[in-house]
């Protein structure tokens, strides 16, 4: 009997938190789930109505500006991020002295609270005192730098403080990905007479397509649930132009009341992110057990 | 008196898959039992089912008397050393050595004198306050035994202990395995995939392979009378010669006749009365082939073989031929006149042969 | 910070051909790393620079200019006297209300994974790699899904406005990182070091206790620091499930900057984001090695 209760206590152990899984994200899943096939407006009604809160968020001019947002800014900002994190990461890797307190520099941003962020960027692009102001001092009167107002550059300006967090975290990234490239592959080819850039592209680059994956699954990641970052930057306007799915879900949840259409765009969110993250999980899995 | 451990009927499985199939071993205190087969014959899983680490699907075990199928590792009054050494990486020596008996409450000083005559036996004295980290392979070795010591318990078990240290010191260690077991008098269960380790150490030894016991006997009985073509093989270096071969008769007699590689086949004289079938392998081990002249008794015969390899190696010289289509070594002395290409007379000790059937591989004799 | 990661950087004989040659490419090196720490420091530079600068300055001066005369009014302020809506005490209250909600749930969601990773990675039993998988997935789910679910939730629970409230909520979502954090590492450790144990004696938690906590130093301190930055730095649960009165310091942040009574004070809001920043940032230069730890362990593993 004791023998048994022995057995049984790594079981009793973990049991609570996977019973706080189950209900608090299969479970809450499954709630949401269930309400976005509903008319639940104000408060949450259990009687399924088909798809009708999927057609009313098709039909949203609102939510349609929070998609295509998504995907300007999820293409910019995953675009722009490993781009910029893969040049600085080669170019850190060329043996400099101070490389320790240059990553230091690059990389702070991402110990930062995406409010905190959106709050600096917000005071750097303010048109009327900010970077414009600054430029048009220097004697270029007609510069222009008002994207934070302008409802058709607004999302771009989420872009340049979202890289700006999020590019450094690529180059850490890249960096250790470099460096755990098999040191006798990069001497062999060295002895071949490879020159340098030759090596980059055709032997070390190749060898990490999977930390371009880990780094891109990351950023659609943050991409797709980016929301403190809009919220302290433009606050979702001009109007709603930089409207994402999370300010559209948040706003219909909390304060236009209409729980079926927060709901319904949850789970197309989650749609979207199963749909990159799944596969990449699956085969990660799957690796570790081969 | 009892079998100190006495292991009956014991089967594990994954599911269909079967680790271990009807194992029966028993044996007597004082007894150095060595588990030996490749690596996944299940031997260590046999080892861990002894230990308690992992449960079995059927069968008993009995420790000293007592049914110890159920129980935990805890309570089975054992003391085990693993082939990683596993230490506890954050205590000292000291404390690793005595943690068994700090946490079943044993006293102070009980600990530290035990703690002292073990650093003592094993001259690790000086190592008492370092980390497992600070320390040679050969000292975490040392520290493991000492923490199995310590416990002074009914069963020592030993799984792989000198797989991780270099060739030099895995023979002294060995010795000193040896040496202690004989001061000790104390009962070990020993697995080894070396097959020079089991015969050096055991007084008992069960060969494995596939989870299914292959032979259980001395390390005399194990080496000269091996059960299959698989125990014949495995045990033994170089491995004994397996040579096919047929059998013919001649009125009373029985002859064996191998093809060579030219030339007529060589007849060898078989038993006496005996009913062989017609095809069998004939298994000689290389200290039973000798250059003529060098090797007398009643039952050797001389023939000559073509030598295609001369080996020297140190105190003996190992010539190949080709015999049955086979590679056979014969081990010589070392001043052998023996030259590749050219005939030798080679002395078979057929006192020495055992016979298998090609089929079943079991041993016929 | 320094050596995260050890340099195997490709010799300087491979990459340029000759002597001038390669002198202009180190210049041309150190230039562009120089730009690009420049872009990185200029925000840091810009918030500190205009908290420090009177509200005349900031109107009158250029954005990127040190200050004249430097006052610390704004910071003053900014702590204790700058408006979050109807309220007018500062971020004081809020950043204590971050301070108690993030050390406890820290706290809890990294005991809590350590337990659990232990379980995972050294006493498997049937099912455990699926519950493993189960709170994996967790991790990577928007959690726009579970805020309906969870604001009702806890309202029936009667914490819902609460620290108390916040904290239970950060401490379910963070479980799946933490107990990934540890399962990784734990299962690095040889299963030999768990049997060693029980044959001498010891049970699950004394195994725990003496031989797997000692040696977890070091993911402890990475995931201690990943759970703190996660929570103080979160501001979807603040905003979804909290109040006026216990909201965490960046929501007060956000209520400060985009307040709209009086005069903006930009002085003022720069000050507050770098008080809302401080504690993660020193965290950060302080124990950056294990912050990077963490930042990859969570995302390349997760």
């Amino acid at each position: 009997m004791t023998a048994w209760l022995e057995r049984q206590i790594p079981k009793m152990v973990l049991a609570p938190s996977f019973v706080a899984v189950l209900i608090f994200v299969y479970g809450f899943i499954g709630w949401t789930a269930w309400v976005s096939l509903t008319r639940s407006r104000l408060l949450p009604k259990y009687d399924l109505h088909g798809f009708i809160q999927y057609k009313r968020l098709l039909a949203s001019p609102r939510w349609d500006t929070a998609m295509d947002n998504l995907f300007v800014f999820g293409a910019l900002f995953i675009g722009i991020s490993m781009l910029l994190g893969l040049l600085l990461a080669i170019l850190l890797d060329q043996k400099i002295r101070v490389e320790g307190v240059l990553r230091t520099i690059y990389l702070y941003p991402m110990a930062l609270s995406m409010i905190v962020t959106g709050t600096a960027w917000k005071w750097i692009m303010n048109p009327g005192l900010g970077l414009e102001a600054m430029v048009r001092s220097w004697g270029f009167e007609s510069f222009s730098f008002a994207w934070v107002i302008d409802p058709k550059m607004a999302i771009y300006a989420v872009v340049i403080a979202g890289v700006w967090q999020a590019s450094g975290f690529v180059m850490a990234l890249f960096l250790a990905g470099l460096r755990s490239v098999d040191g006798e592959i990069i001497k062999a080819a060295q002895v071949d007479g490879i020159p340098g850039w030759r090596i980059y592209s055709a032997i070390i680059l190749p060898s990490m397509a999977p930390i371009f994956l880990s780094a891109f699954i990351v950023l659609a990641h943050l991409a797709i649930k980016s929301f403190d970052l809009v919220i302290a930057l433009t606050g979702g306007g001009p109007g709603y132009a930089t409207d994402l799915p999370a300010t559209y879900m948040y706003a219909m949840a909390f304060s236009r009341g209409d729980i079926g259409q927060a709901a319904s765009s949850a789970m197309v969110m989650m749609a979207v992110v199963f749909a990159i993250v799944v596969p990449y999980l699956y085969s990660e899995l799957r690796a570790k057990h081969d | 008196m009892d079998p100190i451990l006495n292991i009956k009927n014991l089967s594990k499985s994954y599911g269909q898959l079967e680790i271990l199939q009807e194992i029966n071993v028993a044996i007597d205190r004082g007894d150095f039992l060595v588990l030996v087969g490749p690596s996944g014959c299940g031997k260590s899983t046999l080892l861990n089912c002894i230990a308690g680490l992992e449960p079995i699907s059927a069968g008993s075990i009995s420790i000293d008397g007592r049914d110890m199928t159920h129980v935990s590792p805890k309570d089975r009054d054992i003391a085990m050393v693993f082939q990683s050494y596993a230490l506890y990486p954050t205590m000292t020596v000291a404390k690793n050595i005595t943690f068994g008996m700090k946490v079943r409450g044993v006293d102070t000083a009980t600990q530290a004198r035990k703690l002292d005559e073990v650093a003592r036996q094993l001259q690790i004295e000086p190592l008492l306050n370092r980390r497992p980290g600070q320390l040679s392979g050969g000292q975490r070795q040392r520290v493991a035994m000492g923490r199995a010591l310590v416990r002074d318990p009914k069963l020592f078990l030993f799984d792989e202990p000198l797989s991780n240290l270099d060739a030099k010191l895995r023979v002294s260690m060995r010795s000193e395995i040896k040496k202690l077991h004989q001061s000790l008098g104390a009962t070990m269960v020993y697995v080894t995939h070396d097959q020079i380790e089991a015969m050096t150490l055991a007084t008992k030894i069960v060969v494995m392979k596939g989870g299914i016991v292959q032979q259980i006997g001395t390390p005399a009985e194990i080496y000269n009378h091996p059960a299959n073509l698989f125990v014949a093989d495995f045990m033994g270096s170089p491995a004994m010669n397996l040579i096919p071969a047929r059998t013919r008769r001649k009125g009373q007699e029985t002859l064996i006749e191998i093809a060579r590689a030219e030339g007529d086949p060589m007849l060898l004289a078989g038993p006496d009365g005996s009913d062989l079938p017609q095809d069998i392998i004939l298994g000689l081990r290389p200290e039973d082939i000798a250059e003529a002249g060098f090797r007398s008794g009643d039952r050797v015969q001389a023939a000559q073989c073509r030598i295609d390899l001369v080996e020297p190696a140190g105190a003996d010289t190992y010539v190949v031929s080709q015999l049955g289509g086979r590679q056979v070594t014969a081990r010589l002395h070392a001043e052998t006149k023996a030259q590749p290409g050219a005939m030798l007379e080679l002395a078979f000790d057929l006192a020495k042969v055992s016979y298998f059937a090609p089929d079943t591989g079991e041993r016929l004799n | 910070m320094t050596d995260f990661i050890s340099s195997t950087g490709l010799p300087a004989a491979s990459r340029a051909p000759s002597r001038p040659a390669q002198i202009a490419l180190r210049w041309l090196l150190f230039t562009l790393l120089g730009v690009f720490a420049l872009f990185y420091l200029m925000p840091l530079f810009v918030m500190v620079t205009t908290s420090l600068k009177s509200l005349e300055e900031i109107r009158t001066g250029s954005l990127v200019a040190f200050p004249r005369e430097i006052t610390f009014e704004a910071w003053r302020t900014a702590w204790s006297g700058a408006c979050t809506g109807i309220q007018c005490e500062g971020l004081r209250p809020y950043f204590w209300n971050s301070v108690i909600l993030a050390v406890p749930a820290v706290l809890i969601s990294t005991f809590l994974g350590a337990a659990n990773g232990y379980v995972i990675a050294q006493w498997n039993f049937r099912g455990a790699n699926l519950i493993f998988s189960a709170m994996l997935f967790g991790c990577f789910i928007p959690f726009q899904v579970v805020l309906l679910p969870m604001a009702r939730m806890l309202g029936l629970m009667g914490i819902a406005g609460t620290i108390p409230g916040l904290m239970f909520a950060h401490v379910i979502y963070g479980i799946g990182f933490t107990t990934l954090f540890f399962r990784n590492f734990y299962v690095t450790v040889p299963g030999d070091l768990v049997k060693a144990a029980k044959v001498d004696g010891a049970g699950f938690f004394r195994i725990f206790w003496s031989i797997f906590l000692p040696l977890s130093l070091p993911i402890f301190v990475v995931t201690v620091i990943w759970q703190f930055t996660q929570i103080w730095n979160d501001f979807l649960f603040g905003v979804s499930f909290s109040q006026a009165g216990t909201q965490p310091v960046t929501v007060a942040l956000n209520n400060i900057v985009n307040s709209t009574t009086g005069v903006k004070e930009y002085n003022v809001d720069m000050a507050a984001a770098i008080i809302a920043a401080l504690p993660t940032l020193l965290v950060y230069v302080v124990a950056g090695k294990y912050f990077i730890r963490g930042l990859t362990a969570g995302s390349v593993k997760g």
